[in-house]
């Protein structure tokens, strides 16, 4: 195995472009752990942790633009006015040790369905930002997701950031895993609520072969909240629609029998992640909508 | 002679420091915490090689041929062996039966079975090379269970068995089968008012000690090896390992290396034999270091087991009779199997008064992983089920299940099952009393004006409750485990305990070759030197099979059987120093000659704490040294048909209550408290004991929610051998455990003493389930209960 460090995101790209197969390692959570287990013996591994941009983030007009190695612990203490969904979802990831090395770029570009950033990218709506000597791309992150632990990206690109919309509204993330703290998800669900265009976005982790939205559920909230009034009266969303909701998004997921659940379980827990988690957001909704027309 | 010269000073009413009862600190812990701490993987030899061990990738399945050919030709390749190039004819080994191939023998009989080995200059470049041996496997069908093991067309897990268990079993598939009658079950159940059945299932737990097997074998010039290795037990690995060596026990000298935990995973040997085959076949050092993978298959796990209950009582809350049929699956080898179903057997009424019992434990010969020792120990399973049973019993009564326990709870002089009189306390109920009695965690206790702290819900960070959906259960449990080696074993310690001056000062050492995997017997053998020898330094010497047998770091025994050996070797050390003080010193006080002598703060002091002279001038220019054999009250074997007979030396009792809150939606669960009561005789170090109590505690914890091995029941493979998916505690998973020490003594043991490290292990496991219970009012019949059991989603 060749390792290559590049020293500047010029060379990475120049590297890749003549390297297609190595394996771009940052903080190494997925590819020590495949490296040690024998999984996977890449030709190439391109170490990108001398170049200091891809750890660092701006805060833009409409979106946070998170370079690909920001660890998790920084998204949690920086960030979490920002991007509140997000900095849920890196709580939940592993240990304080991997969270201090851990970043979003790796989460992407294993693309596996129990990324625990998956559903909060999804929900907040962000966008990929894929390099090569060709060029660069944002890639919309509903388009992303290609397959288990497959994405958008070509064999010569990189992942430099990644753009997430600013919340323009509360967000929630849950994640079920068969243990308190340290544990892969056995399923996850993301929630931002989008006031400025009167949506609901949603994210889906480990149900489905790829992290995915519910968006037969979306569709359905959002008509019942403009239908109903709700983000003008802000009154208390109806527990029927709730309900519905969480059918809906139990219905959004194609789960698998794994060592870590059942399907059956992995459907009927994001149905309830999908009800407590509107509940929680829409409370927060009408706590800070109350609170302004208090003071106004 | 040169006047050594009288006693100069007279001190009155001195005092040993860093005795038994103290709290002193084990001198290897701030080692650990820092990660200072050379454990078996850390060590080194120049010129050293690696080994690796290549293993089945199938279940069941004749091997065809393997070809080393390509593993052989590579650069850095010092030696392959496989079965054809073992030295001697003894090509087996075990710990009571000899079943276990050191490598593959013309089939495997489960996933991850050694077939070859392979010595290398780097551990990478071995792991290739036993990559590239070519092993073809024609598959036979998986046994996996009793209804496979004993169908009429089954494969026999292991042909033309001649152990001394094959007479008595009803078929070869089966290790040991043990019954225990006494009375009249069915009679007795006649008489019963209620009649309460159950079925359990007790998943396959992992022992999942931090430190994976390793160990380093160096050849020595006399045609010997030097090994040192992380185990439980140095005299018995080595029985099993020179023989296959072709090698007296006197040249296989073994030294304990840094051990990281045990929990009886260590019993069974994994690399010692391999690494020293290798070492003599190349001629050097070989080391040898699992990775966490390959422990899952290189260790013995606890048994899964099937247990089916009946109990009957009578209405005013008196158990009438037990009838009951333990499975546990031993799978591919016997290892410990027969000591475990002797266990789940002679114990499965569990600490309570029946006179009328049928009780039948068998173990299996299956394809699944080879289980054996594991802290508990086939007493672990059964208290779960008749744990349960209780709960069940209790509210078919309608009585609190606490007060039914009580009613029916063994005492000092109960007969067990086995026709054994219970001859020191056993305090059930009032370890029960005790652990109700505990003031109860705060209600709700995640709220705070700031919102809900998920750290204290079910979910923990994962952020799944604010409290919607949770709900409080309470459980009660109480268990009872035998301490030592039972059934006529011969279960005796070894201590060599010497006494000089050194620097001035007395100093004891004391040698033995008991494994210290962190149960606290190099601080304890230390505080019994200082109180037998009134010295202040103790040295502990590396153990080793230099001196004679510690017995094995198991069945709650090493301070009790190794601590008694100390004891005894102390006592009979200090006899001969007061003899060399009276030849000394005889002449210039009467007391020497008259009254009890001690060994106290470094001098000699009469019963009434006259001091007569300083150790120091005692031993100016002698040593004292002895080393001695020690028993416990020897045991009976149980009679193969009737069970009947005194096969445990001593018992040991827990009893916990648990606390939970359950997502009820969600099915996930937070153990809030686990309060425990235990007696444990004499707190030797009652930092320790509360250690040992609430590590214990956590492992069943372990095991009520989370921890279990999983087998494809279609090809008998491990499905999660790694920490990803084999989920063990974290700190946001360890509830408080507020632990309760009675120290009643028994008698028999040195001073009272009794085993403490795995009472509370039992009793832990089914106080959580029936907390659990409790909120959700599910039966649940299996550990670990996954949130899919509580969802209704399995």
């Amino acid at each position: 195995m060749d390792f290559l460090r590049p020293a500047s995101w010029e060379e990475a790209l120049a590297a890749k472009a003549e390297h297609p197969t190595a394996v771009p390692i940052a903080g190494g959570t997925d590819v020590m752990v495949e490296i040690n287990f024998d999984h996977r013996r890449p030709e190439y591994l391109m170490d990108l942790n001398r170049i200091g941009d891809l750890s660092e983030w701006e805060v833009g007009e409409d979106s946070v633009r998170l370079g690909a190695s920001v660890p998790y612990t920084r998204i949690m203490e920086d960030l979490s006015a920002e991007l509140p969904g997000l900095a849920l979802a890196s709580h939940t990831v592993a240990s304080p040790q991997i969270r201090n090395r851990g970043g979003v770029g790796g989460n992407l570009g294993t693309a596996s369905p129990a990324g625990d950033a998956h559903p909060a990218l999804l929900a907040a709506g962000a966008e990929v930002e894929a390099e090569s000597v060709r060029g660069r791309r944002l890639i919309p992150i509903d388009e992303f997701y290609k397959g288990v632990k497959r994405n958008a990206l070509e064999p010569d690109e990189l992942i430099r950031a990644v753009h997430v919309k600013k919340a323009d509204g509360p967000q929630q993330f849950s994640k079920v895993g068969t243990r308190n703290a340290m544990v892969i998800a056995v399923c996850a669900f993301g929630l931002a609520l989008h006031p400025e265009t009167r949506t609901v976005r949603t994210g889906i982790g480990s149900a489905a072969p790829t992290p995915v939205r519910a968006k037969t559920a979306e569709e359905f909230l959002n008509a019942a909240l403009e239908e109903g009034g709700f983000w003008d009266s802000g009154k208390i969303i109806t527990p029927s629609v709730a309900k519905q909701f969480a059918e809906l998004c139990s219905g959004a997921c194609n789960p698998i029998d794994d060592v870590r659940g059942t399907a059956n379980y992995r459907r009927h827990a994001v149905g309830v992640m999908a009800r407590r988690t509107l509940t929680w957001t829409w409370e927060s909704y009408r706590g800070a909508r109350n609170a302004t027309e208090g003071a106004a | 002679m040169a006047a050594t010269g009288a006693p100069t000073k007279i001190t009155q009413g001195s005092q040993t420091k860093g005795g038994i009862g103290e709290s002193t600190l084990r001198p290897d812990g701030t080692l650990k915490v820092t990660g200072e701490f050379a454990y078996s993987s850390d060590m080194w030899h120049e010129d050293m090689l690696w080994g690796q061990i290549l293993r089945s990738t199938v279940a069941h399945a004749e091997i065809v041929s393997i070809d080393t050919g390509e593993a052989l030709a590579m650069a850095g390749v010092y030696a392959v062996m496989t079965y054809e190039d073992l030295p001697t004819e003894v090509r087996n080994y075990g710990l009571e039966i000899q079943d276990t191939p050191v490598l593959a023998h013309g089939k495997v009989r489960h996933h991850g079975e050694p077939v070859a080995i392979v010595a290398a200059d780097h551990p990478e470049t071995a792991r290739r090379a036993a990559a590239k041996i070519k092993v073809e496997y024609r598959e036979l069908p998986v046994i996996t269970d009793e209804a496979s093991a004993t169908a009429p067309d089954a494969i026999l897990v292991h042909e033309g068995r001649d152990d001394h268990h094959i007479g008595h079993v009803p078929h070869p598939n089966i290790v040991h089968r043990q019954p225990i009658v006494r009375g009249d079950a069915d009679a007795a159940a006649a008489r019963a008012d209620v009649i309460v059945k159950g079925e359990y299932y007790f998943g396959m737990q992992d022992q999942a000690f931090l430190g994976p097997e390793s160990g380093l074998a160096v050849p020595s010039e006399d045609g010997g090896v030097e090994l040192y290795v992380a185990t439980q037990w140095l005299h018995s690995d080595l029985k099993q390992i020179a023989p296959v060596l072709g090698l007296p026990e006197d040249k296989v000298r073994m030294t304990l290396s840094g051990v990281g935990g045990a929990f009886g995973g260590r019993e069974d040997l994994s690399m010692q034999i391999h690494a020293c085959l290798l070492a003599m076949r190349t001629g050097k050092p070989v080391k040898i270091v699992y990775n966490r993978f390959e422990s899952f298959f290189g260790h013995v796990h606890r048994h899964p087991a099937r247990l089916f209950y009946e109990h009957g009582a009578t209405k005013d809350g008196k158990l009438t009779h037990l009838k009951c049929r333990i499975v546990l699956d031993g799978g591919a080898y016997a290892s410990a199997s027969p000591a475990v179903v002797g266990n789940a057997s002679s114990l499965a009424v569990g600490p309570y008064v029946i006179d009328d019992v049928d009780i039948e434990a068998i173990a299996l010969y299956s394809n699944n992983p080879p289980c054996g020792a594991m802290r508990g120990f086939g007493a672990v399973q059964a208290c779960f089920a008749y744990e349960a049973q209780m709960d069940k019993v209790a509210k078919e009564l309608g009585m609190d299940p606490v007060e039914f326990r009580r009613i029916n709870a063994m005492e000092q002089g109960t007969i067990m099952p086995t026709g054994q009189p219970v001859d020191s306390p056993a305090p059930v109920a009032e370890l029960l009393r005790r652990v109700k009695a505990m003031p109860m965690p705060p209600e709700r206790q995640w709220e705070s004006s700031e919102g809900s702290d998920v750290r204290q819900l079910p979910g923990g960070l994962s952020n799944t409750t604010h409290g919607e959906g949770v709900v409080r259960g309470i459980g009660y449990a109480v268990g009872i485990k035998n301490v030592g080696f039972s059934e006529g074993f011969d279960d005796y310690s070894t201590a060599k305990v010497r006494m000089e001056v050194i620097g001035g000062e007395p100093v004891a050492t004391v040698h033995t070759a008991m494994a210290e995997v962190g149960q606290g017997g190099v601080t304890v053998h230390a505080q019994i030197a200082r109180t037998e020898l009134g010295v202040t330094q103790v040295t502990i010497a590396p153990a080793d099979t230099q001196v004679g047998s510690a017995g094995s770091t198991s069945a709650s025994r090493q301070t009790y059987v190794t601590g008694g050996a100390v004891k005894n070797a102390c006592e009979l050390v200090r006899e001969k120093v007061l003899e060399i003080g009276r030849r000394k010193f005889g002449s210039y006080h009467p007391a020497w000659a008259t009254a009890e002598l001690l060994l106290e703060g470094g001098k000699v002091v009469t019963d009434g704490g006259e001091v007569l002279g300083d150790l120091v001038d005692v031993l100016e220019g002698e040593a004292v040294e002895v080393e001695e054999e020690w028993r416990h009250r020897p045991t009976e074997p149980f009679d193969l048909r009737t069970g009947q007979g005194n096969g445990h030396v001593q018992y040991s009792f827990a009893a916990h209550r648990a606390v939970v809150e359950v997502d009820t939606e969600l099915g996930l669960v937070k153990v809030v408290e686990l309060a425990c009561a235990q007696d444990v005789g004499k707190a030797l170090n009652p930092l320790s004991v509360i250690g040992q109590i609430q590590g214990g505690t956590t492992q069943g914890l372990g095991i009520a929610i989370m921890e279990e091995i999983v087998v494809d029941p279609k090809t008998a493979k491990v499905r999660n051998p790694s920490f990803t998916d084999y989920l063990l505690p974290t700190i946001l998973d360890t509830p408080t455990i507020p632990v309760d020490v009675l120290e009643l003594a028994d008698d028999h043991a040195p001073y009272g003493l009794r085993g403490i490290g795995e009472a509370p292990t039992l009793s832990s496991t089914p106080a959580v389930l029936a907390a659990i219970r409790n909120a959700t009012g599910l039966a649940l019949d299996r550990t670990p209960v996954r949130p899919e059991h509580l969802t209704g989603t399995a």
